[in-house]
């Protein structure tokens, strides 16, 4: 039998049974189409948060003092607490050609008052660079001053939730701010920091990391902010960084570095599991529908017995009987699996409209494996009825009406 | 053409073997026109089909065209049936969804012939049952007898040289019958080896060899 012969008789016999052949296109487009919408879920929820982290910088590093893993060995005889993290420590950094930019911080409470009103609140010490590094937006007037680091300036800047907080509806450029014993004048005010899963800035003042030291009475820093030159340097500026604070603290590693690609993978693993999970509930429903192919195949065939009665007596041989039932079946899941393609391509279309903010996109592999597994299991479970059709006895078989 | 020789069946009823068929010996020469007649339950049909190759004997042997074919397989007696039989039945066996003519080119669709040449040989069989104008309609279009005259048709455009008509006016008015039996005989004329099964016996006494069946065992009157 030629193939285009095969493909037409198998067209014809779905074409016969239409109600039939809806139904089968229907269970295996769902099928097929849950797989799409679902790791088009998965994979929105991955890329949100890849975003998100990605706003903060996937090109920075974070150096914390103090060592995260223990030692063995005996106990110290002197007392050997980590040494301090210094500005001097940071500024040495910036020589390092990996490395673009760095921001030394500072944290701690203070009261925090002006015009009468008075409230606790964070104060950040920093330099300029924590606002390309941090991405700030300035809403009024301007951020830190550049210049030396090391000199300590009466100024600072807010946030905007504590501007509202502090001064009412008023503007607060220009005013001066009481923080603890110290005064600084209002030379700015932040803006939208955009998406950022971090602290929130809308309740801090960010004042110039040498006035942050004087106000907290420390000469340690909180932590580092380290932008590398781009992040194919990630690597060398982290052992820059390393190996610089070794050179500055006798030897001793004592600072712990954090990639924010490190918590990128961990994440972008973790959510990639997810679309593979929900992937796998897609999958259940594909496998539903094989089954439910399987079961209106086994109809079919008894509705037919008599039609595979007589083409055996024409001369078709059990092969021949097997190979066109199992065409039909493939056709079928063919069908409902393009068919589930569309479904699945116009619900992740729709999905994007009603939610312009994550972005609905089926990984590249989830359609032809869905198609794939689709016709991949219309045969599997065609196969049982077409080896049913291709066993039945002629004479019993022609002898059905 | 025929030889049988020894030709039992049985088949299991339960706990009950039925013997449908006896020990029976029968040759039938190439360019025979043979009726087979008997009670209903006999053993007529499944005479005609073990000589069809539909059925597989339990015992005996049988020769067609000079060889053996009672150990065939499957996939082989598929092949004899193809080119060498050609069947008619009671109920003609249309497939609905087609048309008369992919019902008559469905044998030639099975065995692989190229659609040019298979539309011209269904055209000239049409033309030849009187039916070219009936090509395009379903079975549930056409009456009895053209409903037959399609089977018919189906049965010789693989142009075998044994046809096996299993009661084929049974489900025909007597009219329609009659045509229907003309155009099997005008085939025998033409040298097909010609087997009809049938209760009919105004039917049964127009063939030039007459075998009775009754209770598996085959009988033949002198003519």
């Amino acid at each position: 039998m030629r193939p285009g012969d095969r493909l037409h008789f198998a067209w014809d016999a779905l074409h016969g049974f239409r109600v039939r052949t809806a139904l089968m296109l229907l269970a295996m487009a769902i099928g097929v189409a849950s797989v799409v919408l679902l790791t088009g879920l998965g994979e929105a929820a991955r890329r949100y948060v890849i975003g998100e982290f990605s706003s903060l910088g996937t090109d920075l590093l974070v150096v914390l003092p103090g060592r995260s893993e223990t030692v063995g060995g005996p106990p110290p005889l002197l007392g050997l607490t980590p040494r301090d993290l210094t500005l001097e420590d940071a500024l040495a950094l910036l020589r390092q050609p990996a490395i673009e930019r760095v921001a030394p911080i500072v944290i701690g409470s203070v009261p925090v008052s002006a015009a009468g009103r008075e409230r606790e609140s964070t104060v950040v010490g920093t330099t300029a660079d924590f606002a390309p590094i941090r991405r700030v937006e300035i809403a009024a007037g301007r951020f830190l001053p550049g210049g030396d680091p090391r000199r300590s300036r009466p100024v600072c800047v807010l946030g905007r939730t504590l501007e509202t907080e502090l001064f009412g509806g008023a503007s607060a450029l220009g005013e001066t701010l009481r923080l603890g014993d110290r005064r600084c004048r209002v030379i700015g005010v932040l803006g939208s920091t955009g998406r950022s899963l971090d602290v929130q800035l809308d309740e801090l003042v960010l004042v110039p990391v040498t006035t942050a030291q004087a106000l907290f009475d420390t000469p340690a820093l909180f932590r580092v902010l380290v932008q590398a030159r781009g992040r194919a340097l990630l690597e060398r500026a982290r052992e820059a960084i390393l190996g610089t604070v070794r050179a500055r603290h006798d030897g001793e590693d004592d600072v712990t570095v954090i990639t924010q690609d490190a918590m990128l993978a961990t994440f972008d693993r973790i959510l990639g599991t997810l679309t593979l999970a929900v992937g796998g509930i897609g999958a259940i429903s594909l496998a539903v529908a094989g089954i439910l192919i399987m079961n209106v195949m086994l109809v079919a065939v008894s509705q037919r017995t008599a039609e595979i009665g007589l083409l055996m007596a024409l001369g078709a041989p059990p092969r021949q009987v097997l190979g066109l039932f199992l065409v039909e079946a493939g056709l079928l899941a063919l069908g409902g699996a393009l068919l589930g393609l569309a479904f699945g391509v116009a619900g992740t279309w729709l999905l994007g409209q009603v939610y312009p903010a994550l972005d609905f996109r089926a990984p590249a592999w989830a359609p032809p494996v869905a198609v794939l597994v689709a016709v991949g299991l219309g045969l599997l479970f065609g196969a049982l009825p077409a080896r049913h059709a291709a066993r039945l006895d002629p004479v019993t078989a022609l002898a059905r009406r | 053409m025929l030889e049988l020789a020894g030709i039992g069946r049985d088949f299991e009823v339960g706990e009950q073997t039925v013997h449908a068929l006896r020990d029976v010996d029968l040759r039938v020469a190439a360019g025979d026109y043979l009726s087979i007649m008997g009670p209903s339950g006999s053993g007529k049909s499944t005479l005609l089909n073990v000589i069809g190759l539909l059925d597989r004997p339990t015992r005996g042997s049988y020769r067609l065209d000079g060889t053996d074919v009672t150990g065939l397989d499957g996939a082989a007696r598929a092949a004899l049936r193809r080119d060498k039989v050609g069947f008619v039945f009671q109920f003609f066996h249309l497939v609905p969804r087609l048309t008369a003519a992919e019902n008559v080119a469905l044998p030639l669709v099975l065995a692989g012939v190229d659609p040019a040449e298979r539309r011209e040989r269904v055209a000239r069989a049409l033309e030849r049952l009187d039916l070219a104008s009936r090509a395009d309609h379903r079975p549930d279009q056409l009456s009895g007898g053209q409903r037959q005259r399609v089977a018919i048709a189906r049965a010789t455009i693989m142009e075998p040289r044994l046809l096996l008509a299993d009661d084929p006016t049974g489900n025909l008015d007597r009219q329609s019958g009659h045509e229907v039996l003309e155009v099997i005989e005008s085939l025998h004329a033409a040298g097909l080896t010609l087997l009809v099964v049938t209760h009919d016996p105004d039917i049964g006494r127009r063939a030039g060899r007459r075998i009775h069946v009754v209770d598996g065992r085959v009988e033949e009157p002198p003519s």
